[in-house]
Protein backbone atom coordinates (compact mmCIF):
# COMPACT_ATOMS: atom_id res chain seq x y z
CA UNK A 1 0.00 0.00 0.00
CA UNK A 2 2.63 2.65 0.97
CA UNK A 3 5.28 1.53 -1.15
CA UNK A 4 5.64 2.75 -5.16
CA UNK A 5 8.43 0.93 -7.15
CA UNK A 6 9.96 4.36 -7.91
CA UNK A 7 9.93 6.97 -5.52
CA UNK A 8 12.54 8.97 -7.11
CA UNK A 9 10.33 9.12 -10.48
CA UNK A 10 7.12 10.27 -8.49
CA UNK A 11 9.20 12.76 -6.86
CA UNK A 12 9.69 14.13 -10.07
CA UNK A 13 6.38 13.45 -11.32
CA UNK A 14 4.64 15.48 -8.74
CA UNK A 15 7.00 18.30 -8.60
CA UNK A 16 6.58 19.09 -12.05
CA UNK A 17 2.52 19.00 -11.37
CA UNK A 18 3.19 21.16 -8.36
CA UNK A 19 4.68 24.00 -10.19
CA UNK A 20 1.85 24.00 -13.32
CA UNK A 21 -0.31 24.36 -10.00
CA UNK A 22 0.99 27.76 -8.91
CA UNK A 23 1.46 28.42 -12.16
CA UNK A 24 -1.77 31.10 -12.20
CA UNK A 25 -0.23 32.46 -9.52
CA UNK A 26 2.82 33.06 -10.53
CA UNK A 27 1.28 34.48 -13.35
CA UNK A 28 -0.30 36.90 -11.66
CA UNK A 29 2.71 38.24 -9.65
CA UNK A 30 4.82 38.81 -12.75
CA UNK A 31 2.03 40.38 -14.55
CA UNK A 32 1.76 42.72 -11.59
CA UNK A 33 5.04 44.02 -12.07
CA UNK A 34 3.88 44.90 -15.90
CA UNK A 35 2.87 48.51 -17.88
CA UNK A 36 -1.03 47.25 -17.75
CA UNK A 37 -1.18 47.34 -22.14
CA UNK A 38 0.93 44.93 -21.90
CA UNK A 39 -0.44 42.49 -19.51
CA UNK A 40 -3.30 41.54 -22.03
CA UNK A 41 -1.42 42.15 -25.15
CA UNK A 42 1.57 40.05 -24.10
CA UNK A 43 0.65 38.09 -20.49
CA UNK A 44 2.99 35.44 -20.96
CA UNK A 45 6.28 37.40 -21.48
CA UNK A 46 8.41 38.39 -18.28
CA UNK A 47 8.76 41.87 -17.33
CA UNK A 48 11.25 43.71 -19.19
CA UNK A 49 12.95 46.96 -19.57
CA UNK A 50 10.20 48.53 -21.72
CA UNK A 51 7.43 46.77 -19.86
CA UNK A 52 8.35 47.15 -16.79
CA UNK A 53 6.72 49.75 -14.19
CA UNK A 54 8.31 48.57 -10.65
CA UNK A 55 5.55 48.49 -8.24
CA UNK A 56 3.08 51.48 -9.89
CA UNK A 57 0.67 48.74 -10.39
CA UNK A 58 0.56 48.09 -6.62
CA UNK A 59 0.02 52.03 -5.78
CA UNK A 60 -2.81 52.68 -7.93
CA UNK A 61 -4.49 49.62 -7.22
CA UNK A 62 -4.19 50.31 -3.71
CA UNK A 63 -5.05 53.63 -4.03
CA UNK A 64 -8.29 53.25 -6.61
CA UNK A 65 -9.38 50.62 -3.92
CA UNK A 66 -8.47 52.19 -0.26
CA UNK A 67 -7.08 48.58 -0.52
CA UNK A 68 -5.46 49.13 3.07
CA UNK A 69 -9.14 50.45 5.02
CA UNK A 70 -10.84 47.24 3.16
CA UNK A 71 -8.02 45.34 4.80
CA UNK A 72 -8.88 46.72 8.23
CA UNK A 73 -12.70 46.27 7.71
CA UNK A 74 -12.08 42.55 6.40
CA UNK A 75 -9.88 42.00 9.55
CA UNK A 76 -12.49 43.66 12.02
CA UNK A 77 -15.02 41.82 10.20
CA UNK A 78 -13.47 38.64 10.38
CA UNK A 79 -11.99 38.40 13.66
CA UNK A 80 -14.87 40.10 15.25
CA UNK A 81 -17.60 37.69 13.67
CA UNK A 82 -15.52 34.48 14.52
CA UNK A 83 -15.28 35.04 18.47
CA UNK A 84 -18.79 36.30 18.76
CA UNK A 85 -19.85 32.88 16.75
CA UNK A 86 -17.56 30.90 19.02
CA UNK A 87 -18.43 32.09 22.38
CA UNK A 88 -22.14 32.22 21.20
CA UNK A 89 -22.59 28.89 19.18
CA UNK A 90 -20.70 26.71 21.63
CA UNK A 91 -22.82 27.85 24.76
CA UNK A 92 -25.95 27.15 22.61
CA UNK A 93 -24.89 23.97 21.27
CA UNK A 94 -23.99 22.77 24.97
CA UNK A 95 -27.24 23.76 25.86
CA UNK A 96 -29.41 22.12 23.44
CA UNK A 97 -27.68 18.65 23.85
CA UNK A 98 -28.14 18.83 27.77
CA UNK A 99 -31.14 20.98 28.03
CA UNK A 100 -32.41 18.20 25.41
CA UNK A 101 -36.32 20.46 25.84
CA UNK A 102 -38.68 20.66 23.29
CA UNK A 103 -37.41 24.16 22.94
CA UNK A 104 -33.95 23.00 22.35
CA UNK A 105 -35.12 20.08 19.57
CA UNK A 106 -37.09 23.28 17.59
CA UNK A 107 -33.62 25.51 17.94
CA UNK A 108 -32.14 22.78 16.87
CA UNK A 109 -34.42 21.99 13.84
CA UNK A 110 -34.04 25.56 13.07
CA UNK A 111 -30.14 25.60 12.63
CA UNK A 112 -30.48 22.60 10.98
CA UNK A 113 -32.63 24.19 7.97
CA UNK A 114 -30.16 26.95 8.22
CA UNK A 115 -27.46 25.21 6.90
CA UNK A 116 -29.16 23.84 4.13
CA UNK A 117 -30.57 27.39 3.00
CA UNK A 118 -28.42 29.10 0.16
CA UNK A 119 -27.76 32.70 0.97
CA UNK A 120 -30.16 34.12 -1.86
CA UNK A 121 -32.90 32.87 -0.32
CA UNK A 122 -32.70 35.59 2.00
CA UNK A 123 -30.51 37.71 0.26
CA UNK A 124 -33.10 40.50 -0.74
CA UNK A 125 -34.96 40.22 2.95
CA UNK A 126 -31.41 40.15 4.51
CA UNK A 127 -30.07 43.59 3.42
CA UNK A 128 -33.59 45.04 4.31
CA UNK A 129 -33.22 44.20 7.60
CA UNK A 130 -29.95 45.31 7.96
CA UNK A 131 -30.71 48.43 6.60
CA UNK A 132 -33.93 49.04 8.87
CA UNK A 133 -31.92 47.86 11.72
CA UNK A 134 -28.91 49.91 11.30
CA UNK A 135 -26.62 46.91 11.04
CA UNK A 136 -25.17 47.90 8.01
CA UNK A 137 -22.01 48.20 9.52
CA UNK A 138 -18.99 46.49 10.41
CA UNK A 139 -19.99 45.78 13.60
CA UNK A 140 -23.12 45.27 12.73
CA UNK A 141 -22.46 42.73 10.53
CA UNK A 142 -20.96 40.23 13.40
CA UNK A 143 -24.70 39.92 14.34
CA UNK A 144 -25.61 39.09 11.03
CA UNK A 145 -22.69 36.42 10.69
CA UNK A 146 -23.74 35.18 14.16
CA UNK A 147 -27.50 34.43 12.96
CA UNK A 148 -26.69 33.47 9.56
CA UNK A 149 -23.51 31.06 10.15
CA UNK A 150 -24.82 29.81 13.07
CA UNK A 151 -26.01 26.53 11.46
CA UNK A 152 -22.84 24.92 10.79
CA UNK A 153 -20.93 26.40 13.74
CA UNK A 154 -23.87 24.71 16.24
CA UNK A 155 -23.70 21.39 13.71
CA UNK A 156 -20.58 20.96 14.79
CA UNK A 157 -20.71 21.46 18.08
CA UNK A 158 -23.62 19.67 19.20
CA UNK A 159 -21.88 16.51 17.46
CA UNK A 160 -18.87 17.27 19.33
CA UNK A 161 -20.96 17.98 22.60
CA UNK A 162 -22.37 14.19 22.90
CA UNK A 163 -18.93 12.81 22.74
CA UNK A 164 -18.48 14.09 25.91
CA UNK A 165 -20.01 12.36 28.84
CA UNK A 166 -21.92 13.40 31.10
CA UNK A 167 -19.97 12.27 34.68
CA UNK A 168 -17.60 15.19 34.40
CA UNK A 169 -20.08 17.51 34.35
CA UNK A 170 -22.42 15.65 36.96
CA UNK A 171 -19.09 15.89 38.90
CA UNK A 172 -18.45 19.71 38.67
CA UNK A 173 -22.38 20.10 39.97
CA UNK A 174 -21.87 17.80 42.65
CA UNK A 175 -19.21 20.20 43.83
CA UNK A 176 -21.46 23.55 43.79
CA UNK A 177 -20.79 25.04 39.88
CA UNK A 178 -23.87 26.11 38.18
CA UNK A 179 -24.35 25.53 34.07
CA UNK A 180 -22.44 28.85 33.48
CA UNK A 181 -18.93 27.89 35.61
CA UNK A 182 -19.44 24.22 34.39
CA UNK A 183 -19.40 25.24 31.16
CA UNK A 184 -16.20 28.05 31.03
CA UNK A 185 -14.45 26.01 33.60
CA UNK A 186 -15.05 22.30 32.61
CA UNK A 187 -16.85 21.91 29.16
CA UNK A 188 -15.36 24.58 27.13
CA UNK A 189 -11.93 23.28 27.80
CA UNK A 190 -12.62 19.87 26.17
CA UNK A 191 -14.36 21.33 23.33
CA UNK A 192 -11.17 23.33 22.23
CA UNK A 193 -10.25 20.45 19.13
CA UNK A 194 -13.92 21.57 18.01
CA UNK A 195 -13.60 25.16 18.32
CA UNK A 196 -9.93 24.89 16.28
CA UNK A 197 -12.62 23.27 13.63
CA UNK A 198 -15.30 25.80 13.46
CA UNK A 199 -12.92 28.90 13.81
CA UNK A 200 -10.95 27.60 11.08
CA UNK A 201 -13.99 26.92 8.68
CA UNK A 202 -15.67 30.67 9.86
CA UNK A 203 -12.24 32.64 8.65
CA UNK A 204 -12.13 30.62 5.54
CA UNK A 205 -15.81 31.58 5.24
CA UNK A 206 -15.95 34.90 6.65
CA UNK A 207 -12.56 36.55 4.85
CA UNK A 208 -13.51 35.57 1.52
CA UNK A 209 -17.17 36.29 1.80
CA UNK A 210 -18.20 38.83 -1.08
CA UNK A 211 -22.03 39.39 -1.41
CA UNK A 212 -23.38 39.26 2.18
CA UNK A 213 -21.10 42.43 3.00
CA UNK A 214 -21.47 43.69 -0.45
CA UNK A 215 -25.37 43.91 -0.09
CA UNK A 216 -25.29 44.71 3.70
CA UNK A 217 -22.27 47.19 4.25
CA UNK A 218 -23.31 50.73 3.47
CA UNK A 219 -20.53 51.10 0.20
CA UNK A 220 -19.66 54.97 0.79
CA UNK A 221 -17.78 53.64 4.34
CA UNK A 222 -17.02 50.28 4.15
CA UNK A 223 -15.45 47.64 1.95
CA UNK A 224 -14.10 44.40 2.40
CA UNK A 225 -11.19 42.25 0.33
CA UNK A 226 -13.15 41.12 -1.87
CA UNK A 227 -15.21 43.95 -2.91
CA UNK A 228 -12.30 45.85 -3.41
CA UNK A 229 -11.26 43.52 -6.21
CA UNK A 230 -14.48 43.13 -7.67
CA UNK A 231 -15.10 47.42 -6.97
CA UNK A 232 -12.04 47.58 -9.81
CA UNK A 233 -13.47 46.02 -11.97
CA UNK A 234 -16.37 48.65 -12.02
CA UNK A 235 -19.87 48.67 -14.45
CA UNK A 236 -19.48 48.17 -17.83
CA UNK A 237 -15.95 50.24 -18.54
CA UNK A 238 -12.87 48.29 -19.16
CA UNK A 239 -10.68 47.03 -16.05
CA UNK A 240 -7.28 48.33 -15.31
CA UNK A 241 -5.45 45.34 -15.73
CA UNK A 242 -2.25 46.71 -13.43
CA UNK A 243 -4.38 48.18 -10.44
CA UNK A 244 -6.08 45.00 -10.73
CA UNK A 245 -2.39 42.30 -10.81
CA UNK A 246 -1.47 44.66 -7.83
CA UNK A 247 -4.84 44.01 -6.09
CA UNK A 248 -4.77 40.30 -6.47
CA UNK A 249 -1.73 40.07 -5.46
CA UNK A 250 -1.66 41.42 -2.35
CA UNK A 251 -5.67 40.38 -1.44
CA UNK A 252 -3.40 36.59 -1.73
CA UNK A 253 -0.20 37.62 0.83
CA UNK A 254 -2.64 37.36 4.36
CA UNK A 255 -4.34 34.55 2.97
CA UNK A 256 -0.97 32.77 2.23
CA UNK A 257 0.86 34.21 5.82
CA UNK A 258 -2.58 32.57 7.22
CA UNK A 259 -1.61 29.27 5.42
CA UNK A 260 2.04 29.23 6.37
CA UNK A 261 1.08 29.82 10.18
CA UNK A 262 -1.71 27.70 10.42
CA UNK A 263 -1.57 24.58 8.02
CA UNK A 264 -1.75 21.98 10.31
CA UNK A 265 -4.76 23.59 12.16
CA UNK A 266 -6.60 24.63 8.61
CA UNK A 267 -6.07 21.08 7.01
CA UNK A 268 -7.19 19.11 10.05
CA UNK A 269 -10.06 21.40 10.45
CA UNK A 270 -11.74 21.09 7.12
CA UNK A 271 -11.24 17.53 7.44
CA UNK A 272 -13.05 17.04 11.00
CA UNK A 273 -15.62 19.37 9.60
CA UNK A 274 -16.22 17.48 6.62
CA UNK A 275 -16.50 14.48 8.03
CA UNK A 276 -19.47 16.26 10.55
CA UNK A 277 -20.99 18.42 7.63
CA UNK B 1 -28.66 19.88 37.19
CA UNK B 2 -31.58 20.20 34.52
CA UNK B 3 -33.53 22.31 36.33
CA UNK B 4 -30.45 24.83 37.14
CA UNK B 5 -29.83 24.43 33.04
CA UNK B 6 -33.11 25.65 31.80
CA UNK B 7 -32.88 28.50 34.42
CA UNK B 8 -29.80 29.75 32.71
CA UNK B 9 -31.86 28.94 29.00
CA UNK B 10 -31.20 32.56 28.17
CA UNK B 11 -28.04 33.15 28.66
CA UNK B 12 -26.60 30.18 27.17
CA UNK B 13 -29.49 30.32 23.95
CA UNK B 14 -30.33 34.22 24.05
CA UNK B 15 -27.78 35.99 21.97
CA UNK B 16 -27.40 33.27 19.31
CA UNK B 17 -31.36 33.01 18.95
CA UNK B 18 -31.69 36.72 18.60
CA UNK B 19 -29.03 36.91 15.91
CA UNK B 20 -30.68 34.13 14.35
CA UNK B 21 -33.88 35.63 14.30
CA UNK B 22 -31.96 38.97 12.69
CA UNK B 23 -29.52 36.93 10.50
CA UNK B 24 -32.01 34.12 9.24
CA UNK B 25 -35.41 33.32 10.36
CA UNK B 26 -37.21 37.08 9.55
CA UNK B 27 -35.88 37.31 6.31
CA UNK B 28 -36.29 33.90 5.46
CA UNK B 29 -40.17 33.94 6.66
CA UNK B 30 -40.84 37.23 4.70
CA UNK B 31 -38.87 35.63 1.47
CA UNK B 32 -41.21 32.76 1.61
CA UNK B 33 -43.70 35.19 1.32
CA UNK B 34 -42.38 37.57 -0.61
CA UNK B 35 -42.04 34.79 -3.32
CA UNK B 36 -46.18 35.04 -3.65
CA UNK B 37 -46.22 38.53 -3.87
CA UNK B 38 -45.26 42.29 -6.17
CA UNK B 39 -42.88 44.18 -4.69
CA UNK B 40 -40.05 46.37 -5.21
CA UNK B 41 -39.25 46.90 -1.48
CA UNK B 42 -40.07 44.54 1.53
CA UNK B 43 -42.97 47.16 2.69
CA UNK B 44 -44.87 47.40 -0.39
CA UNK B 45 -46.26 43.83 -1.83
CA UNK B 46 -48.86 43.32 -3.03
CA UNK B 47 -50.50 39.31 -3.15
CA UNK B 48 -50.70 37.90 -6.59
CA UNK B 49 -50.27 33.97 -5.77
CA UNK B 50 -48.59 32.01 -7.24
CA UNK B 51 -47.83 34.48 -10.38
CA UNK B 52 -43.73 34.48 -9.81
CA UNK B 53 -43.77 30.62 -10.15
CA UNK B 54 -45.17 31.06 -13.66
CA UNK B 55 -43.00 33.87 -14.20
CA UNK B 56 -40.06 31.64 -13.46
CA UNK B 57 -40.65 28.93 -16.15
CA UNK B 58 -41.74 31.18 -19.00
CA UNK B 59 -37.99 32.92 -18.72
CA UNK B 60 -36.10 31.52 -21.03
CA UNK B 61 -32.78 32.62 -19.22
CA UNK B 62 -33.91 30.80 -15.95
CA UNK B 63 -34.45 27.63 -17.64
CA UNK B 64 -31.01 28.09 -19.81
CA UNK B 65 -29.35 28.61 -16.29
CA UNK B 66 -31.26 25.88 -14.58
CA UNK B 67 -30.02 23.33 -17.28
CA UNK B 68 -26.40 25.40 -17.35
CA UNK B 69 -25.90 24.90 -13.48
CA UNK B 70 -26.85 21.07 -13.96
CA UNK B 71 -24.52 20.13 -16.42
CA UNK B 72 -21.88 21.79 -14.66
CA UNK B 73 -22.46 19.95 -11.14
CA UNK B 74 -22.46 16.84 -12.91
CA UNK B 75 -19.25 17.39 -14.83
CA UNK B 76 -17.20 19.34 -11.86
CA UNK B 77 -18.24 16.36 -9.28
CA UNK B 78 -17.14 13.87 -11.50
CA UNK B 79 -13.87 15.35 -12.44
CA UNK B 80 -12.79 16.64 -8.61
CA UNK B 81 -13.55 13.91 -7.39
CA UNK B 82 -11.82 11.45 -9.52
CA UNK B 83 -8.65 13.72 -9.57
CA UNK B 84 -9.24 14.14 -5.67
CA UNK B 85 -8.99 10.55 -5.19
CA UNK B 86 -6.30 9.75 -7.90
CA UNK B 87 -3.94 12.17 -6.01
CA UNK B 88 -5.04 11.43 -2.73
CA UNK B 89 -4.61 7.51 -3.32
CA UNK B 90 -0.53 8.66 -4.91
CA UNK B 91 0.30 10.78 -1.95
CA UNK B 92 -0.25 8.50 0.57
CA UNK B 93 2.56 6.24 -0.56
CA UNK B 94 5.83 7.06 0.43
CA UNK B 95 7.87 9.06 -1.52
CA UNK B 96 9.90 12.22 -1.00
CA UNK B 97 7.81 15.49 -0.62
CA UNK B 98 4.46 14.45 -0.19
CA UNK B 99 3.50 16.62 2.45
CA UNK B 100 4.56 20.03 -0.22
CA UNK B 101 3.13 18.38 -2.37
CA UNK B 102 -0.04 18.24 -0.36
CA UNK B 103 0.33 21.71 1.14
CA UNK B 104 0.56 22.61 -2.97
CA UNK B 105 -2.86 21.29 -3.75
CA UNK B 106 -4.57 22.66 -1.09
CA UNK B 107 -3.87 26.27 -1.11
CA UNK B 108 -6.14 27.85 -3.90
CA UNK B 109 -9.10 26.84 -1.22
CA UNK B 110 -7.95 29.92 0.65
CA UNK B 111 -8.05 32.37 -1.81
CA UNK B 112 -11.34 33.85 -2.54
CA UNK B 113 -13.87 33.13 -4.96
CA UNK B 114 -13.75 36.66 -6.27
CA UNK B 115 -10.12 36.56 -6.58
CA UNK B 116 -9.92 33.39 -8.32
CA UNK B 117 -12.23 34.29 -10.67
CA UNK B 118 -9.79 37.03 -11.56
CA UNK B 119 -6.34 35.25 -11.34
CA UNK B 120 -7.83 32.46 -14.26
CA UNK B 121 -9.15 35.70 -16.47
CA UNK B 122 -5.87 36.64 -17.08
CA UNK B 123 -4.57 33.08 -17.58
CA UNK B 124 -7.49 31.80 -19.82
CA UNK B 125 -8.01 35.30 -21.41
CA UNK B 126 -3.96 34.89 -21.62
CA UNK B 127 -4.22 31.45 -23.71
CA UNK B 128 -7.45 31.96 -25.70
CA UNK B 129 -5.88 35.12 -27.17
CA UNK B 130 -3.81 33.25 -29.37
CA UNK B 131 -7.05 32.50 -31.27
CA UNK B 132 -8.16 36.59 -30.77
CA UNK B 133 -10.91 34.86 -28.55
CA UNK B 134 -11.67 35.54 -24.76
CA UNK B 135 -14.05 33.18 -21.83
CA UNK B 136 -16.82 35.04 -23.08
CA UNK B 137 -16.63 33.83 -26.69
CA UNK B 138 -19.68 31.69 -26.03
CA UNK B 139 -21.32 29.90 -22.96
CA UNK B 140 -19.35 26.77 -23.69
CA UNK B 141 -16.14 29.10 -23.38
CA UNK B 142 -17.38 30.11 -20.13
CA UNK B 143 -18.49 26.86 -18.84
CA UNK B 144 -15.32 24.86 -19.43
CA UNK B 145 -13.64 28.03 -17.49
CA UNK B 146 -15.58 27.75 -14.70
CA UNK B 147 -14.82 23.67 -14.59
CA UNK B 148 -10.99 23.98 -15.06
CA UNK B 149 -11.12 27.07 -12.15
CA UNK B 150 -13.41 24.46 -9.77
CA UNK B 151 -11.07 21.80 -10.56
CA UNK B 152 -8.24 23.88 -9.62
CA UNK B 153 -9.70 24.92 -6.70
CA UNK B 154 -11.13 22.22 -5.39
CA UNK B 155 -9.11 19.15 -5.84
CA UNK B 156 -6.91 20.21 -2.88
CA UNK B 157 -9.71 20.01 -0.73
CA UNK B 158 -11.08 16.56 -1.40
CA UNK B 159 -7.97 15.36 -1.43
CA UNK B 160 -7.36 16.15 1.54
CA UNK B 161 -10.57 14.49 2.84
CA UNK B 162 -10.13 11.33 0.34
CA UNK B 163 -6.29 11.39 2.64
CA UNK B 164 -7.95 11.02 5.82
CA UNK B 165 -10.36 8.31 4.84
CA UNK B 166 -7.64 6.22 3.10
CA UNK B 167 -5.33 6.78 5.86
CA UNK B 168 -8.42 5.41 8.43
CA UNK B 169 -8.34 2.03 6.66
CA UNK B 170 -6.28 -0.25 8.89
CA UNK B 171 -3.16 -1.66 7.28
CA UNK B 172 -3.30 -5.08 7.82
CA UNK B 173 -6.45 -5.56 5.47
CA UNK B 174 -3.70 -4.94 3.03
CA UNK B 175 -1.56 -7.08 4.35
CA UNK B 176 -3.81 -10.10 5.07
CA UNK B 177 -4.90 -9.39 0.94
CA UNK B 178 -1.58 -9.42 -0.16
CA UNK B 179 -0.61 -12.74 1.50
CA UNK B 180 -3.79 -13.96 0.19
CA UNK B 181 -2.56 -12.93 -3.61
CA UNK B 182 -5.04 -10.10 -4.24
CA UNK B 183 -3.46 -8.10 -7.44
CA UNK B 184 -3.57 -4.20 -6.99
CA UNK B 185 -6.75 -3.93 -8.60
CA UNK B 186 -8.31 -6.33 -6.64
CA UNK B 187 -7.11 -4.61 -3.70
CA UNK B 188 -8.43 -1.39 -4.77
CA UNK B 189 -11.96 -2.13 -5.96
CA UNK B 190 -12.53 -4.78 -3.67
CA UNK B 191 -11.28 -3.05 -0.42
CA UNK B 192 -9.78 0.38 -0.90
CA UNK B 193 -13.06 1.99 -2.12
CA UNK B 194 -15.56 0.34 -0.16
CA UNK B 195 -13.54 1.53 2.69
CA UNK B 196 -13.67 4.76 2.05
CA UNK B 197 -17.36 4.94 0.57
CA UNK B 198 -18.03 7.43 3.48
CA UNK B 199 -15.27 9.66 2.58
CA UNK B 200 -16.74 9.59 -1.18
CA UNK B 201 -20.31 10.10 0.22
CA UNK B 202 -19.14 13.75 2.20
CA UNK B 203 -17.25 14.48 -0.96
CA UNK B 204 -19.45 13.66 -3.75
CA UNK B 205 -22.04 15.92 -1.26
CA UNK B 206 -19.81 18.79 -1.33
CA UNK B 207 -19.09 18.93 -4.58
CA UNK B 208 -22.63 19.16 -5.72
CA UNK B 209 -23.34 21.51 -3.38
CA UNK B 210 -20.61 23.87 -3.91
CA UNK B 211 -21.57 23.42 -7.91
CA UNK B 212 -25.25 24.45 -7.65
CA UNK B 213 -24.81 27.63 -5.52
CA UNK B 214 -21.34 28.68 -7.25
CA UNK B 215 -21.82 32.33 -7.45
CA UNK B 216 -18.41 34.28 -6.76
CA UNK B 217 -16.44 32.58 -9.40
CA UNK B 218 -19.08 33.07 -11.94
CA UNK B 219 -19.41 36.81 -11.12
CA UNK B 220 -15.54 37.68 -11.52
CA UNK B 221 -14.70 35.30 -14.73
CA UNK B 222 -17.51 35.48 -16.77
CA UNK B 223 -20.68 37.41 -15.62
CA UNK B 224 -22.87 35.78 -17.28
CA UNK B 225 -21.49 36.89 -20.83
CA UNK B 226 -22.00 36.63 -23.38
CA UNK B 227 -25.58 37.54 -23.08
CA UNK B 228 -26.56 35.64 -20.09
CA UNK B 229 -25.29 32.53 -21.54
CA UNK B 230 -22.55 31.49 -18.82
CA UNK B 231 -25.01 32.36 -16.02
CA UNK B 232 -25.12 29.78 -12.98
CA UNK B 233 -28.31 29.68 -10.98
CA UNK B 234 -27.26 32.28 -7.96
CA UNK B 235 -26.15 34.63 -10.45
CA UNK B 236 -29.20 34.32 -12.59
CA UNK B 237 -31.26 34.91 -9.35
CA UNK B 238 -28.94 37.78 -8.52
CA UNK B 239 -29.85 39.62 -11.88
CA UNK B 240 -32.91 39.02 -11.83
CA UNK B 241 -33.30 40.79 -8.58
CA UNK B 242 -31.27 43.65 -9.13
CA UNK B 243 -30.82 43.99 -12.39
CA UNK B 244 -34.45 44.39 -13.83
CA UNK B 245 -37.02 46.15 -11.42
CA UNK B 246 -40.40 44.67 -11.00
CA UNK B 247 -39.17 41.38 -10.74
CA UNK B 248 -38.16 41.23 -7.28
CA UNK B 249 -41.17 38.83 -7.04
CA UNK B 250 -39.52 36.56 -9.95
CA UNK B 251 -36.04 36.62 -8.32
CA UNK B 252 -37.75 35.23 -5.28
CA UNK B 253 -39.63 32.55 -6.56
CA UNK B 254 -36.34 31.36 -8.36
CA UNK B 255 -34.70 31.90 -5.07
CA UNK B 256 -37.35 29.60 -3.65
CA UNK B 257 -36.95 26.83 -6.15
CA UNK B 258 -33.37 27.25 -6.01
CA UNK B 259 -33.56 26.28 -2.09
CA UNK B 260 -36.04 23.43 -2.83
CA UNK B 261 -33.31 22.23 -5.09
CA UNK B 262 -30.98 22.29 -2.65
CA UNK B 263 -32.60 20.83 -0.03
CA UNK B 264 -33.66 17.62 -1.93
CA UNK B 265 -29.84 16.99 -1.96
CA UNK B 266 -29.37 17.58 1.25
CA UNK B 267 -32.28 15.10 2.01
CA UNK B 268 -30.77 12.36 -0.33
CA UNK B 269 -27.45 12.89 1.00
CA UNK B 270 -28.59 12.63 4.59
CA UNK B 271 -30.57 9.22 3.44
CA UNK B 272 -27.59 7.69 1.90
CA UNK B 273 -25.19 8.68 4.75
CA UNK B 274 -27.83 7.58 7.46
CA UNK B 275 -26.95 10.52 9.15
CA UNK B 276 -25.99 9.42 13.32
CA UNK B 277 -26.34 12.90 14.41
CA UNK B 278 -30.20 13.18 14.80
CA UNK B 279 -31.27 14.68 18.06
CA UNK B 280 -32.81 11.71 20.28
Amino acid sequence: MSKVKRPGLWTVIFTIISIGYMFPIALVVINSFKDKVFISSQPFSLPNSETFVGLANYARGVQLTEFFSSFGWSLIITVGSTALILLCTSMTAWWIVRADNKYAKTLYSAFLLNLVVPFQMVMFTLSWLTDFLHLGNPFGLWIVYLGFGAGLAVFIFTGFVKSIPHEIEEAATIDGCGPVRTFFQVVLPIMRPSVVTVAILEVMWLWNDYLLPYLTLDMKKFKTIPIAVQYLKGGYGSVDMGAMMGILVLAMIPVIVFYLVAQRHIISGVVAGAVKG
Amino acid sequence: MKRSLTRWGWLFTGPTALAFMIGFVVPFVLGVYLSFTRFTTVTKSKWVGLANYKGVFSDATFVHSLWYTAAFTIVTTVLINVIAFVVAYMLIKTFRGTNIFRSVFFMPNLIGGIVLGYIWMLLLNGILGYWARSITYSGSYGFWGMVILMCWQQVGYMMVIYIAGLQSIPTDLFESAEVDGASRRQTLFNITIPLVMPSITVCTFLTITNGFKLFDQNLALTNGAPSRLSELLALNIYNTFYGRTGFEGVGQAKAVIFLLIVAALAMLQNRLTRSKETLS
